[in-house]
């Protein structure tokens, strides 16, 4: 395994309860790139995403953050360390204003270089938050929603961000608009680990593809290769 | 004469509840847990600040106060977090700690009631218009406005407060951002603690401390909190006001019916409206 990966994770399995939903998944983001993860509906994505963020404590694998084995981390710990999350159906805070959403998540002073998102540069990527700054998150529109909540994910410092289907039930302009944050993410050096059910959108942004089934890996390429030859991902992605 | 010494009683009684209820409805309304053992650590205040009063009563106060909070802590640390999500558990195992305080002090302090002089400055009254007041009953009044803008500013204005905020919305979403939210629930079980403490210290020079004192103030902080709404901070306020004069005129006018005219307003409202006056509706 290279250590310059930013995000590494080898061996991954995952339960609830009995039932074993991650077999021996391993990936690797190098820093300043997205890697697209797709599958289909209960292919266990988010599962993923949330063991990686320290959510589902029932797993076991190792995980490296530039280096750092984080596996036996804290949420809390996971996400000083740098690793944030933008959650599937964003699980903003619904009852603060969206100032107090990014003051609550906010890591003042960030360690070992990483970059601290002040609330003006997330106004910039997002001039609609401001505008609604002092409004209560949980009454904004979706797509607001899903601003805030990659917002709220900035504000963290973050190194690698994990973000689980930004897209869902937004609007087509809207996901257009996240698309282009998504690449001014990486242009600011981040990594990203994109799960997504709009199979074009993720093409379009991603460097790298994984395609997971059942909760394993299947097929792993650039995403040039899966644009060159789209009945790739049919095979593993297509309604039989 | 007869009504407004009735009405000051009143106010201060309700000062009292207040500092007893508001931690109390903020542990339940943030932590979803029903501390019954809350009654005792308002006693144990009480108790505290007769034997620091050698330090001056403020300072047997914040004594009470403090020894309140640290002890509440431990307790949060070592049992009540075990419990989370049980309710009887909860439920017996608060209760049961609320006896093991009770006994601990009729050991320590004995069963004698035991009195607190007001403070020296606060032993007098107070003229206005030709009306006199005790002056610490009017202090009290005060001093329960100051906490209830003072805890309104931690939980409304402050970063500590939204975080608390923010855990309660989604304590999941919450940890994964960051916030140290295990810590956050023992800080506001302190709080809550050392309020009671308090509360129990204050108390000390109008009703004097006694074993037994605990459970009589345990029911009526659960009305307050069940006629202002779980959690409410405005909600305490206005529950302690009401009860405190049902409480107070109820043992001037009709003391064989005072527990009937206590538990009529709760009833009612249960009845109209169960999320209590300020309450949200459950989500
Ligand atoms: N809390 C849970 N308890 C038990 N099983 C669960 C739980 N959450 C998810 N599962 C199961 O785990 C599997 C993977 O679910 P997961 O949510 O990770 O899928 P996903 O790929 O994110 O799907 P989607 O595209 O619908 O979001 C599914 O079979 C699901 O039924
Ligand atoms: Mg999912």
């Amino acid at each position: 395994m290279p250590s310059d990966a930013a995000l590494s994770f080898s061996a991954l399995n995952a339960f609830y309860g009995d039932s074993h939903i991650l077999h021996d998944v391993s990936l690797e983001v190098a820093p300043g790139r997205i890697l697209a993860l797709l599958g289909r509906n209960g292919a266990g994505k988010t599962t993923c995403m949330n063991a990686l963020a320290g959510l589902l404590t029932s797993r076991t694998g190792r995980i490296l953050l530039n280096g750092r084995d984080i596996s036996a981390f804290s949420p809390e710990a996971i996400c000083r360390a740098g690793l944030a999350l933008v959650p599937q159906g964003r699980r903003i805070f619904r009852s603060l204003s969206v100032e107090e959403n990014l003051a609550v998540a906010r890591c003042p002073r960030p360690p070992d270089g990483r970059v601290a998102w002040t609330d003006e540069d997330i106004y910039g990527l997002f001039p609609r938050l401001k505008e609604r700054r002092r409004h209560p998150a949980g009454l904004m529109s979706g797509g607001e929603q899903q601003m805030l909540a990659i917002g709220r994910a900035l504000v963290t410092a973050p190194r690698v961000l994990l973000m689980d289907e930004p897209t869902e039930g937004l609007a087509p302009q809207i996901v257009a608009e996240v698309g282009g944050i998504v690449g001014r993410l990486r242009a600011a050096g981040l990594s990203v680990i994109l799960v997504e059910q709009h199979m074009a959108f993720a093409l379009k942004l991603a460097d790298e593809v994984v395609v997971i089934s059942t909760g394993r890996v299947v097929d792993k390429a650039p995403a040039s290769a899966f644009q060159a030859d789209p009945a790739r991902l049919e095979e593993h992605l297509g309604v039989h | 004469m007869f009504w407004i010494n009735g009405f000051l009683n009143s106010f201060a009684f309700g000062a009292i509840l207040f500092l007893l209820a508001v931690g109390f409805s903020l542990i339940f309304g943030l932590m979803r847990v029903a501390n019954l053992a809350h009654g005792a650590l308002f006693m144990l205040g009480g108790y505290i600040a007769t034997s620091a009063v050698g330090l001056g009563f403020a300072g047997a106060v914040l004594v009470a106060g403090a020894a309140c909070a640290v002890f509440g802590g431990i307790l949060e640390r070592t049992l009540i977090r075990r419990l989370a999500g049980r309710e009887l558990a909860q439920v017996l195992g608060t209760l049961g700690l609320a006896f093991i305080i009770a006994d601990q002090c009729l050991l320590v302090w004995s069963g004698d009631p035991i009195a607190q002089p007001a403070p020296e400055a606060l032993r007098g009254a107070v003229g206005f218009g030709g009306i006199v007041f005790p002056a610490y009953r009017l202090a009290l009044v005060a001093l329960a406005l100051v906490a209830f803008v003072g805890i309104w500013a931690l939980v409304e204005r402050t970063t500590l407060g939204a975080r608390i905020r923010a855990a309660v919305d989604d304590r999941e979403m919450a940890r994964a951002m960051g916030i140290p939210v295990s810590r956050l629930f023992t800080t506001v079980f302190c709080l809550g603690a050392g309020l009671a403490g308090i509360g129990g210290a204050l108390a000390a020079p109008i009703m004097s401390v006694y074993p037994g004192l605990d459970s009589e103030m345990l029911p009526l902080a659960l009305l307050v909190v069940i006629l202002g709404g779980i959690g409410s901070l405005t909600g305490a306020l206005a529950g302690s006001l009401v009860i405190g004069l049902v409480y107070t005129f109820g043992q001037m006018l009709l003391p064989d019916l005072a527990y009937v005219i206590l538990f009529l307003p709760m009833v009612v409202v249960l009845a109209v409206r169960p999320q209590g006056f300020f309450g949200r509706q459950a989500a």
